[in-house]
Formats: structure tokens, sequence, C-alpha cells
């Protein structure tokens, strides 16, 4: 039914016809309920998966290339970023073997800090935008938000959807944000941070999801790390089987984000068994899922330094940034 | 009527007790869910079963010692003291049964027994007066030939291993910890192999007694299994090897050396009133030099 009403013959523009509020409601209200209760449960039986020995050092490397390394504080400098430039190139200054991370995530006034500390390596340059944290800001200034970034030099745009518009029911005001930030972006990447700890309901999350996705959003991310509970198991399961019913059903693949309270290398791994088990296995890959963290970067390449060298590391011998 | 004396009630059956370890502030069972007997020096008898914890445990419990090493460290040392004096308070009002426990473990008099209790007692109190006066003692203002002040004060060392006393179990216990976190360290103590009733009960006394959650973890199961984890640990900074077989020592030592953890060994008679030695040996000493002003 869904992909019936999606499928445009061009492939291309997902919302032609339904941009009205009225029409946006009749296909996200008319999306299948979430079963909350069997949602958690699922999460929670999934999150006691044993994963071991060489799947588990796989698993760690596989979460360090997946890593945005994160620092969104007032008190950021450009010196700051440019040590989390380094370690996001080089994480284990004594260990070449461990790969680089996705990318680096700052505000926009840091981004040519940290594109000239990058260069041309492998790793992106991420930026918060429209008005990030709270997105409460006329779309002008959004706009000239990601415009800044982009100009300097960003690679991927994180966006946040107005949620006091989505919560009261202006979907198409949200389309219309986040189409026209898309359009800003230019080749950019968008992610769409839902921040799903405001959303109240799982079934919110789905439709948030849907919306962001039909809107163009190249990833869903759950949250901005500002608000509590951030990223949690059961929103991750819920948004990566949107992104895979809308897959399915358009044939676009869109990837996603957790981000927020991911520390240790067991909440990483938990999430990498709910990806394998929810989205599938295409979206194992740093293009389709990503991690924003600061802290967790240390306990991966700890976990990582227990498994070659069989003795628990201390956090003493890692940088702290 | 005259009171009769209350009798065992022979038809009543005893509470058979299962143990748990004390991580972080709480008692959680070993991951590993095993557990083993404890029995009781003379003639045999099951006296509980105690939790046996595993590698994964001793790590748990190195993450709760350092997360709590922080708060510990920079709480002022009367604060510290204080806490040392209201977990004698506390054991002094459960003399009888840490009397009963050690006379079960060790085999001794209730008469021993009870004197034993006192002495850790008063171990502990001897303790709780140092926090406030080590830095006098172990520290000081040094001569230096330049415009400068010059001190030295002690600074505790980190998270400390402690492999408790075999034979001792409350006051070869007391005795090895009290020192590591009187000086703001934070313990992570593997108890008696034979002989761990009293440290679990002490670990009840430190559970309740404001001494914040971590500060002491207490492990119980197989020595030689939990002191080469320990050992080898890279976030353990110093260990306490006193409690360890005299041929495993050796190789603990080794283990440590690979982060260079400081390693301390001293078969100390219990009853002697100590020296200030197992506090200093888990300090570092820290030097600022500071101008003089005109």
């Amino acid at each position: 039914m869904l992909s019936s009403q999606l499928r445009s013959p061009q492939g291309g523009d997902w919302l032609a016809g339904v941009s009205s509020d009225a029409a946006l409601r009749q296909l996200l209200h008319g999306l299948p309920g979430v079963d909350q209760v069997g949602v958690h449960a699922r999460a929670a039986a999934l999150a006691t998966r044993s994963i071991k020995k060489e799947a588990k050092l796989a698993a760690l490397d596989l979460a360090v290339t997946m890593v945005d390394l994160t620092t969104l504080e007032g008190a950021d400098t450009p010196g700051k970023v440019r040590s989390l430039c380094a370690k996001a190139m080089r994480p284990d200054p004594a260990d070449a073997a461990v790969p680089p991370v996705a990318a680096v995530c700052v505000y926009p006034d840091l981004v040519a800090a940290a594109k000239a500390e990058l260069g041309r390596g492998t790793v992106a340059v991420a930026s918060v935008a429209t008005a990030f944290p709270s997105g409460r800001a006329s779309l002008k200034v959004k706009l000239a938000d990601v415009a800044d970034a982009v100009d300097a030099g960003a690679d991927e745009i994180d966006m946040v959807i107005d949620r006091g518009a989505f919560l009261a029911g202006r979907y198409g005001q949200v389309c219309e944000e986040i189409r026209a930030v898309k359009e800003a972006c230019g080749p950019a990447h968008l992610k769409v941070i839902l921040e799903t700890a405001e959303l109240a309901t799982l079934d919110n999350v789905v439709r948030a999801s849907w919306l962001a996705m039909l809107a163009g959003a190249d990833f869903i991310k759950t949250s901005t790390g500002k608000v509590s509970p951030a990223a949690t198991p059961p929103v991750a399961l819920v948004m990566l089987a949107a992104v895979r019913d809308f897959e399915q059903a358009s044939g676009r693949l869109v990837g996603v984000k957790v981000a927020g309270g991911i520390r240790t290398a067991k909440d990483a791994i938990r999430y990498l068994v709910l990806v394998n088990e929810t989205a599938g296995r295409t979206w194992l890959a740093p293009g389709l899922f990503r991690i924003g963290a600061s802290s967790l970067l240390n306990d991966l390449l700890r976990q990582r330094g227990k498994q070659l060298s069989g003795r628990y590391q201390g956090q003493d011998y890692f940088t702290l940034d | 009527m005259p009171d009769k004396p209350a009798q065992p009630d022979a038809a009543r059956l005893a509470v058979r007790k299962t143990y748990k370890l004390y991580v972080g502030g709480a008692f959680p069972r070993s991951e590993s869910g095993r557990s083993y007997q404890v029995r009781a020096a003379k003639g045999g008898e099951l006296l509980a079963f105690a939790a046996q914890a595993s590698r994964k445990d001793a790590r748990d419990a190195v993450e709760a010692a350092r997360a709590a090493f922080g708060a510990w460290s920079s709480a002022t040392a009367y604060n510290r003291g204080q806490v040392l004096y209201r977990a004698a308070e506390m054991i002094e009002g459960r003399a009888g049964q840490f009397a009963g426990e050690i006379l079960a473990a060790e085999g001794m008099s209730m008469t021993a027994a009870r004197r034993t209790v006192a002495a850790a007692i008063d171990r502990l109190v001897w303790y709780a007066g140092w926090p406030d006066k080590v830095a006098q003692v172990a520290g000081g203002a040094n001569q230096v030939a330049g415009p400068y002040f010059n001190f030295s004060v002690p600074e505790p060392t980190g998270v400390v291993a402690v492999i408790a006393p075999a034979e001792s179990s409350l006051l070869g216990l007391v005795s090895v910890v009290a020192p590591v976190i009187a000086t703001g360290n934070a313990a992570v103590v593997v108890a008696s192999e034979e002989r761990p009733l009293p440290a679990i009960t002490l670990s009840e006394v430190l559970a309740t007694c404001d001494l914040p959650g971590g500060v002491v973890n207490m492990l119980t199961g197989r020595t030689g299994e939990l002191a080469a984890v320990l050992a080898g640990h890279f976030d353990v900074n110093a260990i306490d090897i006193t409690g360890a077989a005299a041929g495993s020592r050796a190789e603990l030592a080794r283990l440590a050396a690979a982060n260079v953890k400081r390693v301390f060994l001293g078969e100390d008679d219990w009853a002697e009133t100590p020296t200030p030695r197992r506090m200093l040996a888990f300090t570092e000493t820290k030097t600022v030099w500071h101008p003089v002003g005109s």
C-alpha cells in the first residue's frame, strides 16, 4: 500500500502531491502503529547477544569507522578541534592498524579549522546547523547557518527539525524546512535530527522518520545529545525499521545516526547488533550507520587493546580529546 | 515466672545464606553466576555460600573504583577520617556477629574472637586519626637554594588492588584496607578465599557508613584467579600482595611490572600496633615550587 502511494514514475520527487498538512497527516498517521512493549522487549533481547573474540574485534573496528567524533560545547576552540581531528585520523598513535573514524562533528564556525586540519583525508567534516540544538529560529536564519557551514567546507550537515511544529501537527512546515535545508546543502549530505526525547511516543518517532526521509534526508539521527534521554535502543530499533521499510517502498537507502549517551564499547556493539537484526547487513557500513560520540572512541580503543593483549587497559594510556 | 534462656528451636530450619559481592556500593551476584561453599575451620560444617567472582567482576570492580577515586581523593582529610571512624563505630555495633564469624572461620575461642574484633575496631580508629596528619609526617617545606617556597605533599596513588591476608580474616583485612583508603585511594579487595565471611560482613558495614560507593570493592572467590587479573590490569596503580600465596608473588610482581604498578609486601604481626608505612606505600609525593613574594 505504501509503495504504491510513494513510488512515482520519475523516481524523483516523493512529495509530489503530498505537501499539505492534511495529505501528510493522512500518510504519516496511516503508517502501522508501533507495539511499544514489543519493541522494548525486542531491544532488550538483542542487547543480551554475546559477541566474542574475532567477532568482537571486527565489531570494534567497524564501530571505530562509524564514529562521528563530536565536540559541541560552548568552550570549543580551534585548538581543541585540531587535536580532535588528529585523533580522528589516527585514533591510536601507538597502533596504525586502527582505522580512522567517519567524521568530525563541530559547530559551523569551527568547520574551517577542522577542514584545514583534515585536508583531503578520508575523514569528513560534519557540522550541526539550523540553530542547533533547539532549532528555534526563522527559516532565513537556519538557511544562512547551513550556507555558512557548507561554504566553510562541511561535507555533512546535521539539522534539527522544528519539534514544536511537528508536535502541533504542522507537518507541511517541517517538510518544507527540511527540503529548503537539503537544497541549501548542495552536495553536502543531510542528517536530520529528530530529537526523539521530545517526540514523546515511538509512533511519533516513526512519523518523524518518514517525514524526514520523504523530504529528502540522507540520514535520520536520534538526538542532539543535549536532551536526556538521548539515543536509546528502542528508539534506534524503530528508526532502523523505518529506513528498512522506506527502502522497500521507495528504493532509496537512508542512513541512521544514533547520538548521545553512547559511552561504552558494549553499548556500541549492542547498536551494531540492532542494525544487523533490524535493517540488515547493508546498513552495517559507515555510509549508512553512524554513532555520534566523544568518549566512546577511547573505550573502543581500550577494548580493542584488551582483545589484542589479553590485559585490561587503563584510561591513562589514551588521549583525552 | 522467670524467663528461660532462649533455646535454639530444633524444629526450625536454619536460613541458608548465599552472599554476594560488593562492587560500586551495590551487592551484585558474580557475573559468572558461580558460588562456592564456605566451611568452618573446625569440623568443616557448611557456614554459607559465597559468590565466586570472575575476571569480569574484577574488571567491573576496577571500573567502580576508578569512578569513585576522584571524589574520595578530593574529599577533605577530615571527612575521610570521620568516615573511617564511623565504620569503626558500626563494627562495634555488630561485634557479636563478627566474633561469631571469626570463631567459626578461624577456629579460635570466643574470648580470643572477641579480643580480635576489639583489636580490629581499635585498628580502624587508629587509621581514622591519620588522614589529616599524614601530610605533616610524609610531607613538608623543603629548603631550596633560591627565592622559592618548596613543598612536598603526599597524594593518593589511585586504584589499589589489595590481596587480603588468608589467615587473619577480620583484623588482617582491616589492617590492609584501612591504610589504603585513609590517604584517599580507592581499593579493590580480594577477601580471604577460605574465610570470606567477616569480609562480607565488613562490606555491609562499609555500605552503610557514609563511605562513598566504589571506594572499597570486595571480591570473594579464588585468590589465584583474581590476583593475576588485578596485577595485570592497566588501570590499577598499585597492588598489595601480602595475602597472596608465597609461591605466586613473583609472578604477580612480574605482571604488575607491565604498567609499573607499585607492589607492596608486608607480612606484619597484625596484633602489633602498626606504623604509617602501609599508608605511605600507596602515596605519591608531589613537590610544588612557589616564588617567594617580596
